[in-house]
């Protein structure tokens, strides 16, 4: 891509984005004072308003936006450093308190509306509960503020290395699907983003990892190890296999695999917490309105954070600041205590299971309403549990891991672990994670495996970021591995037709598993005849665990968890090109771009390319 | 903590230090007091950024922008503001303690401690001036700095100076309050809030 190689010639920066459910963050690699693996990193403050008329610097960006009301705040309220006194949108910390009190017309968790595969995620649907004269904005619209207050942020800061000249990396869950990716990098083109590459946040915080050891992690980590990465961050809990390699007397980490996208993160559990205490105060008689209730999540994380960092501690008070100006008469007092914490939380979301465990699925009710997806199963452990023992055989095809693969284990045997997200900050969850999988692995008779220790919990994913993008340019580690998933084309077979079933379908591998950057595949044989002018959709799946099949393969069964349907991909050849009406024969080609997200390209035998778009719509689930 | 009984107990302390803190905020004669002659409340947690800003309106070193003007008169207003809304300072200080029990003043001090706490550490940088533990001896040299060391009891003689480190004392080597846009009210400490 010739916009890479411009950047990389003239980038001072390589600059990481975390753009998080909850937070967002920028750090920053000096290229030309880095050498080999000592990387001469820092994290940006950015400057955002932190009430009306007020802006601070801060080292995170809230990821909330506010939609004031026009008669809410003065016009001169809401200027940053760089608007020139004109009013920008309400992002960060400001938006956040504000909505506090005005839900709303607040706009969170912006990034699970943009892999929300059951919305239209072009269309301004969020706050999903505001009323009809809010100004609503879509969930790429949002995402592509939080983004364009970082580069402003940046410019500001750095006029001298303006931001699109910089090599930028902005992060996304692993187990974001093709679709959200692109969206991801859309938001950050419409951003005014030059070029920039996504890198998944498991991988991100490896790197970090890697890049804070300043090079002892290879006496850390050797040959044949199998490190899991768990991030549980603010709103989404995240898994990923990195497998190490030995290629010519070099370490070289391979990911090999990703789970699926699971809703479900540290607020959830400020919130049960919240909604425990509630209760209580309730049985006393006391009714808490909808400001205190959000007051006292705030104040059970505080007391959450501390019962989980000091073992001995056995209760924390928790008060509830009077709306009033009388604080001393108007405040409610109560306490959390350890047995709820641990009730709650510990044993809540972190269960001591099985490794056979599996995540609860309740069927949804017939008319489910316009909402997030959370996960429905809190327990992360088994979440988890499900995740390894579908990745069994992830290392099977390894070179130097096939030998390793024994049939007997019901699960992939990680060796190392490395935890992320501000959730780990407390020692008694990171122990029981460890607690748990050990026993796992001591069922079946393999060794614990190890912490990881020196991970930088809140600023890891945007620090890795950074430091991928040096990586990138040949100063450090890379993390190898390609595309975690192999993706298919649902085609009807042709079956005579038996009423009340749906016919048939097989599943034709479009991308084979592990495609590298940069690489682009042919479909073999297969031509499909498009009509110019008359959109083609096609039933589109992708699946984590088949990493054996061909591009061309066709399958005519899998098992039920094998395959995951995505959006629909959706074919049209323009009128510029054709007449109306005109057919032409095009061979399919898969194309992983250097910014790490999949195309597929319809490509005529002349030589001339259509991108294959895939559908952000709702799809219609049948 | 072993203080003799004929001192003031810790809540008389906390509201003594409330009221030196407004004082100082309001009347400058006052604030110059403290200044020349230390009568400052300088031992209670809450009210230990009081001297610090309030009397020398220091400049912000942050950088500036066209819109945003530095932050000079306004400075103990923001503060103000900042405590009332991380630590509802105000309101605990308007509020008339005699009628309450210490518990129920206990639970509202804590919203008042961990407020101030942190308005304390994410706008200043606070250290000891004295790196010494308090009760340590030390030898103050010639020229020492007066401005940041306070001689009590037996001063006489000339310098070096031996003596015990009674406080530490506090600097704030960093401020960095929040830049305020060109037309904001800053006299407005806190909105009156209402719910429609």
């Amino acid at each position: 891509m010739s916009a890479n190689f411009e950047t990389a010639n003239t980038a001072r920066y390589a600059i990481g984005i975390d753009l998080g459910t909850t937070h967002s963050a920028l750090s920053y690699v000096d290229l030309q004072a880095s050498d080999g693996e000592k990387a001469d990193q820092g994290v940006l403050p950015i400057p955002q308003l932190s009430g009306p008329g007020t802006v601070e610097a801060l080292p995170l960006l809230p990821s909330f936006m506010y939609l004031p009301h026009p008669d809410e705040l003065a016009q001169g309220e809401l200027a940053l450093p760089w608007t020139d006194g004109q009013a920008a949108p309400v992002v960060g910390e400001m938006a956040r308190s504000r909505g506090a009190g005005t839900p709303i017309r607040l706009v969170s968790s912006a990034k699970s509306w943009l892999s929300h595969p059951g919305v239209d995620r072009r269309a301004a649907i969020l706050p999903s509960d505001a009323p009809e004269e809010v100004d609503r904005v879509s969930p790429l619209a949002a995402s592509t503020r939080y983004l364009e207050h970082i580069r402003n942020a940046w410019n500001a800061a750095h006029p001298e290395a303006p931001f699109d000249q910089q090599a930028v990396t902005v992060t996304i869950p692993a187990s974001f699907d093709p679709v959200a990716r692109e969206l991801t990098a859309e938001a950050a083109r419409d951003a005014g983003y030059h070029a920039p590459t996504l890198l998944e946040e498991p991988q991100a915080a490896l790197y970090s990892w890697i890049q804070g050891s300043e090079g002892r992690w290879r006496k850390q980590v050797k040959a044949g190890d199998i490190v899991l990465v768990v991030d549980v961050g603010g709103g989404t809990s995240d898994f990923s296999l990195i497998a190490i390699l030995e290629r010519e007397g070099n370490l070289e980490p391979h990911r090999v695999a990703v789970g699926d996208h699971i809703l479900l993160g540290g607020d959830n559990m400020d919130l049960a917490l919240a909604h425990l205490v509630a209760r209580k105060l309730q049985a006393n008689g006391t009714q808490l309105d909808a400001w205190q209730m959000r007051a006292l999540t705030y104040a059970c994380r505080g007391a959450k954070e501390h019962l989980l960092a000091d073992a001995n501690a056995t209760t924390w008070p928790i008060v509830v600041p009077s709306r009033g100006s009388k604080l001393i008469g108007g405040s409610i007092r109560t306490e959390l205590t350890r047995d709820e914490v641990t009730a709650f939380i510990t044993d809540g979301f972190f269960p001591r299971v099985e490794a056979s465990a599996r995540p609860a699925v309740r069927t949804r009710a017939g008319l489910t309403q316009l909402g997030l997806p959370y996960a429905q199963d809190a327990a992360v452990t088994r979440h988890l549990a499900a995740f390894l023992a579908r990745q069994a055989g992830a290392t099977a095809e390894l070179e130097g891991f096939s030998g390793n693969v024994n049939p007997e284990h019901s699960f992939l045997h990680p060796t190392a672990v490395l935890f992320n997200g501000g959730v780990f900050k407390s020692d008694i969850l990171a122990r029981r994670v460890m607690d748990t999988i050990n026993d796992w692995l001591y069922m079946e008779g393999s060794e614990p495996a190890r912490m990881l220790e020196g991970a930088d919990l809140d600023l890891a994913v945007a620090r890795g970021a950074a430091y991928y993008g040096y990586a990138r340019r040949g100063g450090g580690v890379r993390i190898r591995g390609g595309t975690a998933r192999s993706y298919y084309v649902g085609v009807e077979s042709s079956m005579p037709a038996i009423p009340g079933m749906e016919p048939p379908i097989t599943a034709l591998c479009v991308a084979p598993f592990g495609m590298e950057e940069g690489s682009e595949l042919e479909l073999p044989g297969q031509e499909f005849g498009l009509v110019v002018g008359e959109p083609v959709h096609f039933r589109f799946f992708g699946s984590t665990v088949r990493r054996q099949d061909r591009i061309g393969e066709v399958l005519e069964f899998w098992g039920p968890d094998e395959l995951q349907e995505l959006n629909e991909i959706q074919a049209e050849l323009p009128f510029d090109a054709r007449t109306p009406g005109d057919v032409v024969q095009v061979k399919l080609h898969a194309l992983a771009t250097e910014a790490g997200t999949l195309e597929l390209i319809a490509v005529s035998r002349e030589g001339q390319r259509w991108k294959v778009e895939f559908d952000v719509r709702a799809t219609e689930q049948q | 903590m072993s203080q003799p009984t004929d001192l003031p107990s810790f809540w008389s302390r906390l509201s003594l230090a409330f009221g030196a803190f407004f004082k100082t905020l309001g009347d400058a004669e006052f604030a110059a007091r403290v200044r020349d002659d230390q009568i400052g409340p300088i031992a209670a947690p809450v009210a230990a950024p009081a001297p610090a800003p309030a009397p020398t309106p220091a400049p912000t070193p942050a950088p500036t922008a066209a819109p945003l003007r530095v932050a000079t008169p306004d400075a103990a207003l923001q503060l103000l503001s900042l405590l009332q809304r991380e630590a509802r300072l105000i309101d605990f200080a308007n509020e008339n303690i005699t009628v309450y029990s210490d518990a129920d003043i206990g639970a509202a001090a804590r919203v008042v401690h961990e407020g101030c706490a942190r308005v304390l550490r994410e706008h200043f940088t606070i250290e000891p001036v004295r790196a010494e533990l308090e009760g340590a001896r030390l030898t103050l040299p010639e020229g020492f700095d007066a401005a940041s060391v306070r001689l009590t009891g037996n001063v006489v003689g000339k310098a070096p100076f031996t003596g015990t480190l009674s406080h530490r004392g506090w600097r704030a080597s960093k401020v960095s309050l929040p830049q305020l846009a060109d037309k904001h009210d800053a006299s407005i400490i806190a909105p009156a809030e209402v719910e429609l």
